[in-house]
């Protein structure tokens, strides 16, 4: 039901574990429902120098998690509030139907982490131009 | 050659040799109508009664009290409906309990919305429902009592006997799904007082796409399927002769082999259960330790989801199951472990192993590293044991 790339990602995933020193952290989802994820980042200049994740979660939510950090690691964090469920499940080679909710997870954790990290700095999290869909926890 | 170590035996078996050679015939060769009265038909209807005599002398009924379905959910349906409907003059009220398969579960909703009242009587924490708390859940309109023998999660045997015996005079239908059960553990139909009893052939190496409705004569149901007269006119549909020949060659192979085969599987599934127990730690064992299936463990691993942990185990070569919510397409976890008070976090990190006449004890130490190998690199991967772990709680 998964894809090699799923399969590949969640077998050797990339990027699992905590940042020493991280500046942006996010966490989502609850353990009630099967599925949290938690992400670190080391944000310099508003660049993203390092990420990495800890999920509880089926062999998606795993995944994408991998996918996810590799998605936005070394980038801008604007570019990386750009990032949609549907970019990470498109790069994993597509998700099923009822895991699809795995990728939105990846996407809402990173954002998470970065409106953490904007607040953290004293911007005006409503303003922020990029956080229009987000920021809002 | 790949490893492959298969512990998911009470999802199904593989279909043994001698069952298989014995269906051969039934396709290309025998494949005349059991119904027609030329000697092609005669030849497979002979098949089918032989099979029936099978069925009756593996749980000790008359032959004309068995009935072949398509599958062990067919039978329950019909168990459930069909006596439902037949006596709903008398009363429209059903007790069952809230860890049945689905194929009961689901006929009760099901028959709940068609205006029937139905209890969920609970069961205790050990897994096992208090006979004396459905004889209590008994009233002047119960027409049907349906509560399986052995549960498909957590392996726990329930007392059917007791609660047959307190029905007696009752004018109540007890309706038992046997389907964990045969070839597991003695299944009497005599002995235990049923009315109604559900079988399933791929559960004892029999072929998936049969199984029986044991129906004790006198006892009133309406058909759950209509149009041609087979099955002494109770189950319409052309039978299934190769599936039939099946069933009955498995059902009298997993009986005469039980006393010895079970020793065998119970003391591989003791083996590996003290071992996981003993070498990975935050882990819970769900079920009654004692009065369960002599091939079924069940586990709760705190901090890791199944289904993480079945893909991982299936990279590895081992084949299990899990009550975990992601295995099953829904949001929530197993019905059965939740039932028993887990809560929904950890019965997301649910692990069954059910062990089989083909299990092996020389597999247990390579099952029981690669489980230790596979929970502790989930564990790392996992916030909620990295919370555990900075918040060092004095107990787990």
């Amino acid at each position: 039901m998964y894809s090699d790339k799923v399969m590949d990602h969640f077998s050797n995933p990339r990027n699992v574990g905590e940042v020493e020193g991280a500046n942006a952290i996010g966490e989502v989802g609850n353990a009630k429902c099967g599925d949290i994820m938690k992400i670190f980042m080391k944000i310099e200049d508003d660049v993203i120098k390092d990420i990495k994740f800890k999920t509880f979660g089926c062999g998606a939510a795993i995944a994408t998690s991998s996918m996810a950090t590799e998605l936005v690691k070394g980038k801008h964090i604007d570019e990386a509030l750009d990032l949609t469920n549907k970019a990470v499940a498109d790069a994993l080679g597509g998700l099923p139907a009822v895991k699809m909710h795995c990728s939105v997870l990846a996407e809402e954790a990173i954002k998470e982490a970065i409106c953490n990290y904007l607040r953290e700095k004293g911007v005006d999290i409503e303003a922020y131009h990029k956080c229009d869909n987000c920021c809002r926890g | 050659m790949k490893k492959f170590i298969y512990l998911d035996n009470a999802a199904t078996t593989n279909v043994a040799p001698e069952v298989f050679d014995k269906m051969l015939p039934w396709f290309v060769e025998n494949y005349g109508n059991p119904s027609s009265i030329y000697s092609v038909g005669r030849d497979a209807k002979k098949a089918i009664e032989n099979s029936r005599r099978q069925v009756a002398g593996a749980i000790n009924c008359k032959p004309n009290e068995i009935y072949f379905t398509g599958s062990g959910t067919e039978a329950d349906n019909w168990a459930v409906k069909g006596c439902a409907l037949a006596n709903s003059e008398k009363g429209r009220h059903i007790i069952t309990t809230n860890i049945e398969h689905h194929a009961v579960m689901d006929t009760a909703h099901y028959l709940e919305k068609n205006g029937f009242d139905v209890t969920y009587v609970p069961v205790e924490e050990n897994g096992i429902v208090k006979a004396e708390k459905v004889l209590a859940a008994v009233r002047d309109n119960t027409v049907l009592v349906s509560v399986m023998m052995a549960n498909n999660e957590i392996g726990t045997i329930q007392p059917i006997k007791a609660i047959a015996e307190g029905l007696k005079g009752k004018k109540v239908l007890f309706h038992t799904d046997a389907v964990q059960a045969i070839g597991a553990i003695p299944v009497d139909v005599q002995e235990l007082g049923v009315d109604l009893l559900t079988l399933s052939a791929h559960k004892f190496h029999g072929p998936k796409g049969t199984g029986v409705l044991f129906i004790k004569r006198g006892t009133k149901i309406d058909n759950l399927l209509h149009g041609g007269g087979q099955e002494r006119t109770r189950r319409a549909s052309t039978e299934n002769t190769a599936g039939i020949v099946g069933l009955g060659t498995a059902i009298e192979k997993a009986v005469n082999e039980m006393p010895v085969g079970i020793k065998r599987i119970k003391s591989i599934r003791d083996e590996a259960v003290q071992r996981i127990m003993e070498e990975i730690p935050h882990v819970r064992y769900n079920g009654d330790a004692k009065n369960r299936l002599p091939g079924n463990a069940n586990f709760a691993f705190r901090f890791i989801e199944g289904e993480g942990l079945l893909l991982m185990l299936d990279l590895n070569g081992i084949a299990a199951s899990s009550g975990s919510a992601c295995t099953s397409g829904s949001l929530d976890p197993s019905h059965v472990l939740l039932a028993i008070g887990l809560p929904h976090e950890i019965a997301h990190g649910s692990l069954r192993l059910s062990f089989g006449s083909e299990s092996k004890i020389e597999d247990i130490d390579y099952v029981v590293d690669t489980l230790k190998k596979v929970v502790s690199r989930l564990r790392e991967m996992s916030p909620l044991y990295e919370d555990y772990i900075k918040s060092k709680p004095s107990e787990v």
